[in-house]
């Protein structure tokens, strides 16, 4: 063995050993610390950027709740609908398939291919609200890239009758207007979610534990009762069509409950297909708009004055042959006479005599009046929109304002304060509050006036309806029935309008134990008649008698057909 | 006695392990075990993929009997002839090499096709601890000047195909032998300084993955979709695996394939994140061992060629695993290195028990010198 092949010479040079060593250290030292950096120091937070790369949370929608009459007739309900999408990136398809998708979804090729354009979206839309089965078609067709999601789509069986009190939802299901709006919340529901294991493709590989279900929207019970509704839509439509007018309402409360049985508007529109609807038509003009009711306020005047003890029905008032001058201004009536009770005052719906009783009076008594039968603000039902009308502070009204409010002029309400504001005649003096939710339970009111004051004011306005009234048309057979009309000129540019008019009529039925209000508002009858007694008291018999058919109210009058009432009827004026 | 009786099983077991080293069997097996099983889980959507790399395995394990059982001497006398050879493959497929994703690296021989540069990993040490085993008694500057030359060559072709890991790796290879050799620390400090001052115009040339690469291991955040992601998403899986690891076939983030080349260059990250911290020291532990292995069998080397050989051959591993969990955990650049004896991947395979039995054989043949 020769000396070079010894052992000890041919190891590494020391130094050179060494630094071997130290590099082959320091390397697996350096992989070490750094896997203990991640794996023992930063690993919480690396584990959340994992998860965060695979979980996911899925909606899970929940179904939204119906809108019921009260007797559970759905007025709103939801269906099943697709809604297409797409990932443009990653839409792989031939020309030709794309043609064909465009044709399953009744769309245009063109518009499909500017959607799927841009392909650095990661959401395009490409049709929203599909029927189930036109949904099964697309994905027969198989497109990568193309995907469906469930929605769903509101259905209102009881179309344009109930159109506005009901309102709409928007293509996201959220409710836009009326109940839909009111009660979005509660008939929303809250959407569940659940979590999911997804790989980098998007594929759902497993389900993870936390599943919130979803909580499908409750459904609303509305006081509505839908064959009155559908009633009142007809009879309101019908004589909106017949007097030519711009529109109208109308609005039937259940005494005893509160509740609003219908409420009706026209023009309507059919929510279920909104394409061309006008923006007028949407309102619900009985809650969202105010008019200056003129005639209909007479007996709330008239009940200040019996409750203050200034006049007793029977008190007769000189009307100054129907025209008594106030500063620049004139206040007559539509059939002058000479000295009226307070009961004819009523009957014939005399401004002057009105206007009389109004100037005994203080303006604070007459404010607390309206102020109390809720003029002036909206009535508590969280409707979207609802108006308070406008109910000046009495110390600002000058004695002509005084005069002129006495019968309807220079205020303004809705016409659902109004009928609220009858109960008090209905009520023997109490205010009932007034709901659009089925309760069935009777309510208790507030006093407004003295129950004596309430069934002196109901007795005069029975005479309304009976021969030598304004409104023997609004005589039914088989109920006593007790009203008001109103004609008021339309307040317009500061002044009123010569031959624009309002004609209303409100009332309540059965007289010995009331039962109904019903308000019925015509706004511009174009026709030859515009009075209130000629309009809109037709009308209010129609529904009321149908209504009380309906709920078999007993009859507090004999069943003998009603004498027709010749057609030059009973007039007023504003 | 005639010859069928002296052939007994007995002897035929005893000839088949002999030349087989036990330590070094020891440590190599569990790492081959450690990859089938982590392959596994990282395949889990090709399941054939395990049944090609054990085969793999049994034909590196008999590459391996193969080396072992050739005598360094034999070795020597390859050197050169596969060092030429590996050479004009090279040159072969520079000038008509099939392109796989953009690189010319690939050379097609009858029904299969293999990366030539692999050939290099092997050929290089051996011809560079052949050429200065062949000077041992007069090394002078030159014969430092003709190895490096020798090694920048081949290193330039790898480069150019282009497979910048490969050809670092061949490069480190040569080096270490030159190294080990005993090149001046000064001739290495100029080297050192002259690398250094080639740097700027080396970025130049370089291509612009390459430099996005070295950009994003800097600051990965700055292109988390592009570049960066795969650092982002090899150090998460890391992290998130913790001390003990979420357990065989439990890696989410492997499973839902958002690790890329999860069972080639990425695959650390799969059983980092599976098998966690603990596992990782077990990792480490072995190549540690099989380093450790490899120095005092290089320390024990007979010869000046025998001790480069096994010197290079061993500080190679530890470049492979260094570089591969550096790159998965973050801290190296991303480079096209598998992870030795885990990765999926027949040649390198073959390479590596190549070099183990050439490991072996320089151990069982130290006593027997013959210079």
């Amino acid at each position: 063995m020769s000396r070079a092949a010894t052992p000890e010479l041919v190891r590494l040079p020391v130094w050179r050993a060494r630094f071997v060593l130290a590099l082959f250290l320091a390397g697996f030292v350096l992989v070490a610390g750094r896997s203990v950096y991640l794996q023992a120091m930063k690993t919480g937070f690396l584990r959340e950027m994992g998860e965060a790369r695979y979980s996911r949370v899925l909606a899970i929608p929940a179904t939204r709740g119906r809108i019921l009459d009260r007797n559970g007739e759905p007025l709103a309900v939801s269906t099943p609908v697709k809604s297409v999408w797409a990932i443009p990136g990653d839409v792989e398809a031939p020309p030709g398939q794309l043609a064909l998708l465009a044709r399953t979804l009744q769309m245009d090729p063109r518009e499909l291919k500017k959607r799927l354009a841009d392909r650095a979206r990661d959401f395009v839309y490409l049709k929203r609200q599909i029927p189930p089965e036109q949904a099964k078609r697309v994905a027969e067709l198989g497109i990568p890239g193309i995907y469906q999601s469930q929605e769903y789509r509101r259905y209102y069986p009881a179309g344009e009758v109930a159109a506005q009190l009901v309102g709409f939802t928007d293509v996201d299901d959220a409710g836009q207007d009326g109940i839909e709006l009111a009660y979005q919340s509660s008939l929303a529901g809250r959407p569940g979610s659940r979590r999911v294991i997804r790989d980098r493709l998007g594929n759902i590989v497993e389900d993870v534990g936390s599943v919130r279900p979803a909580l499908d929207g409750q459904d609303v019970v509305l006081s509505i009762d839908g064959k009155i509704q559908s009633l009142a839509f007809s009879a309101l439509e019908h004589a909106v069509a017949r007097s030519r007018a711009k529109a109208g309402s109308l609005v039937v409360l259940d005494v005893r409950t509160g509740e609003v049985l219908a409420l009706a508007n026209a023009p309507s529109y059919n929510p279920n297909n909104r394409a061309q609807l006008a923006g007028g038509d949407l309102r619900n003009r009985a809650l969202t708009d105010a008019f200056e009711p003129g005639s209909t306020l007479k007996p709330f005047t008239i009940a200040t004055a019996l409750e203050l003890g200034k006049v007793t029905p029977a008190t007769r008032i000189d009307t100054d042959g129907g025209q008594i001058k106030m500063a620049r201004y004139t206040i007559r009536d539509a059939e002058p006479g000479d000295v009226l009770s307070v009961t004819q005052i009523i009957q014939r719906s005399s401004n002057v005599g009105a206007a009389k009783i109004a100037l005994t009076l203080p303006p604070v008594a007459m404010w607390d009046t309206f102020h109390r039968v809720g003029f002036g603000a909206p009535p508590p039902l969280d409707f979207p929109g609802e108006t308070g009308g406008i109910l000046r502070p009495y110390r600002s009204w000058r004695p002509i304002e005084q005069a002129t409010m006495a019968y309807g002029n220079g205020i303004s309400v809705s016409l659902m304060q109004l009928a609220r504001a009858y109960s008090i005649f209905a009520r023997n003096g109490k205010l009932i509050p007034i709901t659009l939710l089925r309760t069935a339970t009777p309510v208790a009111g507030t006093q407004v006036i003295p129950a004596r004051v309430a069934h002196e004011v109901r007795d005069m306005l029975e005479t309304v309806v009976e021969p030598g009234g304004t409104a023997p048309r609004a005589r039914i057979m088989g109920w006593r029935v007790a009203g008001k009309t109103g004609t008021a000129h339309i307040a317009e540019d500061g002044g009123y309008a010569a031959h624009k008019y309002i004609a209303s009529f409100v009332g309540f039925a059965p007289v010995s134990a009331p039962r109904l209000i019903v308000a019925v508002m015509i706004d511009q009858p174009a026709g030859r008649d515009y009075y209130g007694g000629l309009v809109a008291a037709p009308v209010f018999a129609q529904v009321m008698q149908g209504a009380l058919r309906m709920l078999n109210v007993p009859h507090d009058a004999p069943l003998v057909p009603i004498e027709p009432v010749p057609d030059e009827g009973s007039k007023e004026d504003a | 006695m005639t010859q069928l009786q002296r052939f007994s099983l007995r002897r035929l077991l005893a000839g088949l392990v002999e030349g087989i080293d036990g330590p070094l069997l020891a440590i190599v097996l569990p790492l081959a075990a450690i990859g089938l099983v982590t392959l596994y889980s990282a395949s889990h959507d090709v399941p054939a993929r395990e049944v090609t790399q054990a085969v793999n395995f049994v034909v590196a394990f008999v590459l391996m009997w193969v080396a072992a059982r050739t005598p360094p001497q034999t070795l020597m006398r390859l050197a050169l002839p596969a060092y030429l050879v590996g050479l004009a493959l090279l040159v072969a497929v520079a000038l008509g090499g099939d392109v796989v994703n953009g690189a010319r690296r690939w050379l097609h021989v009858g029904v299969t096709r293999f990366q030539p540069s692999e050939i290099m990993k092997i050929a290089m040490p051996l011809m560079l601890a052949w050429h200065f085993h062949r000077h041992e008694a007069t090394l002078r500057l030159r014969d430092f000047a003709l190895a490096g030359l020798l090694l920048a060559v081949p290193v330039a072709l790898i480069a150019r195909e282009p497979d910048l890991g490969t050809a670092l790796l061949v490069a480190a290879a040569g080096f270490y032998v030159i190294f080990l050799a005993g090149i001046s620390w000064k001739v290495l400090g100029v080297l050192a300084l002259v690398v250094l001052a080639s740097l700027p115009p080396l970025w130049g040339l370089m291509h612009d993955y390459q430099r996005e690469r070295i950009l994003t291991l800097l600051d990965p955040s700055q292109d988390p979709l592009g570049a960066g992601y795969h650092i982002i998403q090899s150090t998460i899986a890391v992290g998130s695996g913790g001390i003990g690891g979420k357990g065989w076939l439990h890696g989410t983030q492997s499973h839902l394939e958002f690790i890329p080349e999860r069972h080639t260059d990425f695959i650390f990250a799969v059983f980092s994140e599976e098998f966690g911290l603990v596992g990782n020291c077990v990792l480490l532990a072995l190549y540690a061992l099989l380093i450790v292995r490899g120095m005092v069998i290089a320390a024990k080397a007979p010869s000046f060629f025998t001790r480069l050989l096994a010197g290079s051959i061993t500080l190679i591993y530890f470049t492979y695993a260094f570089v591969n969990m550096g790159m998965v955990a973050g801290i190296v650049p991303v480079v096209g290195v598998p992870l030795p004896f885990v990765s999926y991947g027949g040649t390198a395979l073959a390479t590596l028990f190549i070099g183990v039995g050439i490991l072996m054989s320089i151990h069982r043949h130290r006593t027997l010198v013959q210079t």
